[in-house]
């Protein structure tokens, strides 16, 4: 049990240390670096829970693919960021303001939680053994009966946005010489060579 | 005090020398996979390849490798040093944790976890991180492109593979590694699934950065892509690491299409040879295709591989997720 | 019919199925490779190596110090400098051969009229300091007497073509 304490702490601790280092490192690349580390030991804080499929699909997905984005955007952006920091101080009420908006809002929204009925009896069930239930099933069953309309929502909502991100930046242009690759495969040497007699000291 | 020997010292040894068990053969493999690609590669070109230092040049890999640990470690001036040396760090880690979850034959694995095939997925989509690293903190325009092209490559195979991983999940009902090789007992996946197969092989190659995808380190144009600044040390973990990301890759195709394990045929003289054995043969035979791909074909452009990815690769996949899950839930023969 | 042959061929991979097996059938074909300092290739008679200062059978050095090759060496890589002997026959007192400028033209060799200065078939004379590539006349002369026997073979195989 100690072990699997310290293991947590280890976690935890180094999620929150990075994410502090995420908003205080100097240079944004370091920033997104500290960012992947924060999430990976959020999949590791999600293992020890025993919540191995979230761990696994945080890691593929935030890691794999929205942190590589992320770095791709800061890496290819040449902003000097310590010019940008100069007006900390002037913005700082502003930004404050804001977080103390959102920690009473937080506090209001936790006050007023309503734990459900049924959740005693839910967390008093004793987890299924793996071999019957494991939770990617378990996640599949009740994601696609019970939520299965907030998820095909979500689905919508990215296609919208991607479709979105299309439209606006999709322009067509004129004179654009594109490679056309069946075009190409389809051509036959007698529709593209073509043998010419030249007479001797005649030219072309 | 005897409970947390028992309870974590004792089990906390024997996984240490499981994972030396793993890593010092697929090191040496390693090391042989330098010398094999050299060999193959130059027969096809009708040469002999190294064959100076030992018998066949059997000790090349070994010379090669003294030679980098002895050579200095140049880091650039304009260098970020932390991730710079990082960087290659990264990449072989990486390519060495994957093997965790590989299982070599029934019960044989180091770490049988329920979402093994994730798990793999996850480490391979985490691959990029050291050559992008590498590319920026070199601090050269080269290995920056490099880093660039490789990034976006790695990034767009990844879906096709990510599809072609969910139509062998749908045919098999489970994400554990071991579930997926017992599911092929009858018949490989490689032969209904064909088409999946090539596709996934191909976004392998490209996935690992090899020929004729190598545009990261195209020397052509690139001089080396992400690795121009690196010498020594640093320069053999990214060496060690690619390798063995191959390596990884084809256990992995193995494992979804070729049975794993598991005998071509469960008769005789087919099942007297023991599991791990066929395992190393079948990703013997999948790096012979990797080494004979990059001696057969020039290597893509840039806007013909991404057209490959997204055009082709992309909808084919997608095509055939539907199409198997039609299939299985109209014969029924989709597993619970 | 023809999109659907092209169709059939784009979609089982015909083009690279039937490169693989080209290379794999130079997979198994002899190699041409040759071990290099234990088994070395042909070389032409009229090979352009190493220079080297030729002399006649009775041991006397064929140069007369005339200049054309100095005159006609396209690198300014051959100084000579002359004076009369005792014996009152105009000889060399200098030959020097900058083998760091020399493109081994063989201009050296086609302008002699005596065929004292020749290239040899020797290509094997690297050094470890660049000093020990600016030849003397000493040095050349020790090239011809080591060299003479394939060199005067070189020129007879070659005699019916010139």
């Amino acid at each position: 049990m100690i072990v699997q304490a310290l293991t947590f702490y280890l976690f935890a601790g180094i999620t929150v240390a990075a994410g502090v280092m995420v908003v205080s490192a100097r240079n944004p690349v370091h920033s997104v670096l500290f960012l992947i580390l924060a999430f990976l030991n959020s999949a590791g804080l999600f293992v020890l829970m025993g919540a191995e499929f979230l761990a696994m699909v945080l890691v593929v997905v935030y890691v794999g693919a929205v942190a590589v984005l992320f770095l791709f955007v800061v890496m290819m952006l040449d902003i000097n960021f310590v010019e940008l920091r100069q007006g900390f101080l002037q913005y700082l009420p502003i930004g404050g303001l804001i977080g103390l908006i959102l920690l009473v809002e937080l506090v209001l929204v936790i006050g007023a939680w309503v734990v459900a009925p049924d959740a005693a009896a839910t967390i008093a069930e004793p987890m299924p053994a793996p071999e019957r239930m494991t939770n990617t099933h378990a996640l599949g069953l009740i994601l696609y009966t019970r939520y299965v309309y907030l998820f095909q929502i979500a689905g919508l909502i990215l296609l919208v946005a991607m479709v979105g991100a299309i439209v606006l930046t999709l322009r067509g242009r004129e004179g654009v010489r594109k490679q056309r690759i069946a075009a190409q495969v389809r051509g036959r040497r007698e529709e593209r060579v073509e043998l010419k007699k030249v007479p001797t000291r005649g030219g072309i | 005090m005897v409970d947390l020997w028992q309870g974590y010292a004792w089990p906390g040894l024997v996984i240490v020398a499981q994972i030396f068990a793993i890593l010092v053969p697929l090191l040496l493999t390693v090391a042989y996979l330098t010398y094999a690609e050299r060999k193959v590669i130059a027969a096809m070109q009708m040469r002999k390849g190294p064959n100076v230092v030992g018998p066949f040049g059997l000790l090349q890999p070994v010379a090669d490798g003294i030679k980098l640990l002895f050579k200095e470690t140049v880091i650039p001036s304009g260098a970020n040093r932390v991730v710079f040396i990082a960087a290659p760090v990264v990449t072989f880690v990486l390519s060495l944790i994957g093997w965790a979850v590989i299982p070599f034959d029934f019960g044989v694995v180091l770490s049988d976890i329920n979402v093994g095939i994730l798990y793999l997925f996850a480490i391979s989509s985490l691959g990029v991180y050291g050559v992008i690293m590498a590319g920026w903190a070199s601090n050269s325009k080269y290995a920056f492109l490099g880093a660039l092209r490789s990034a976006a490559q790695m990034v767009s195979y990844e879906i096709a593979i990510g599809f072609v991983i969910i139509t062998v999940l749908l045919c098999v009902g489970s994400l554990n590694l071991t579930d997926i090789v017992l599911a092929q007992k009858d018949l490989w996946f490689a032969i209904p699934l064909l088409p999946m197969f090539v596709i996934f092989f191909i976004s392998a190659l490209a996935e690992t950065n090899r020929a004729p995808f190598d545009l990261p380190e195209a020397e052509a144009e690139l001089v080396a892509g992400y690795s121009v600044e690196y010498s020594s040390l640093t320069f053999a973990l990214f060496f060690l690491g690619e390798y063995a990301n191959m390596i990884l890759m084809s256990a992995l195709t193995v494992i979804l299409f070729l049975g794993g394990w598991l005998p071509p045929l469960d008769v005789a003289p087919f099942n007297w040879i023991p599991g791990p054995v066929w395992f190393a043969v079948k990703i013997a035979g999948l790096l012979f295709l990797f080494l004979w791909v990059r001696a057969t074909f020039p290597r893509y452009r840039y806007d013909q591989l991404m057209r490959l990815g997204w055009k082709v690769f992309l909808p084919a996949s997608l095509f055939w997720v539907v199409l198997t899950a039609g299939v299985l839930v109209a014969t029924g023969w989709a597993p619970v | 019919m023809t999109v659907l042959d092209r169709s059939a061929r784009t979609l089982f991979l015909t083009e690279l199925l039937s490169g693989l097996a080209l290379t794999l059938r130079y997979f198994f074909k002899p190699k041409v490779t040759l071990n290099y300092p234990f088994e070395k290739g042909p070389l032409s008679p009229r090979f352009k190596g190493e220079h080297v200062l030729r002399r006649y059978p009775n041991g006397e050095e064929r140069c007369i110090a005339c200049k054309l090759c100095e005159a006609i060496c396209p690198a300014l890589a051959i100084t000579i400098e002359s004076e009369p002997r005792a014996d009152g026959s105009r000889r060399a007192t200098r030959y020097d051969i900058d083998m760091t400028k020399c493109i081994y033209c063989g201009f050296c060799q086609e302008s002699c009229p005596v065929d004292a200065i020749v290239e040899g078939p020797n290509f094997e004379f690297s050094t470890e300091t660049r000093e020990e590539l600016l030849y003397d006349k000493e040095k050349l002369l020790a090239n011809g007497d080591r060299w003479e026997t394939e060199i005067a073979a070189n020129l007879a195989a070659d005699m019916p073509y010139r």
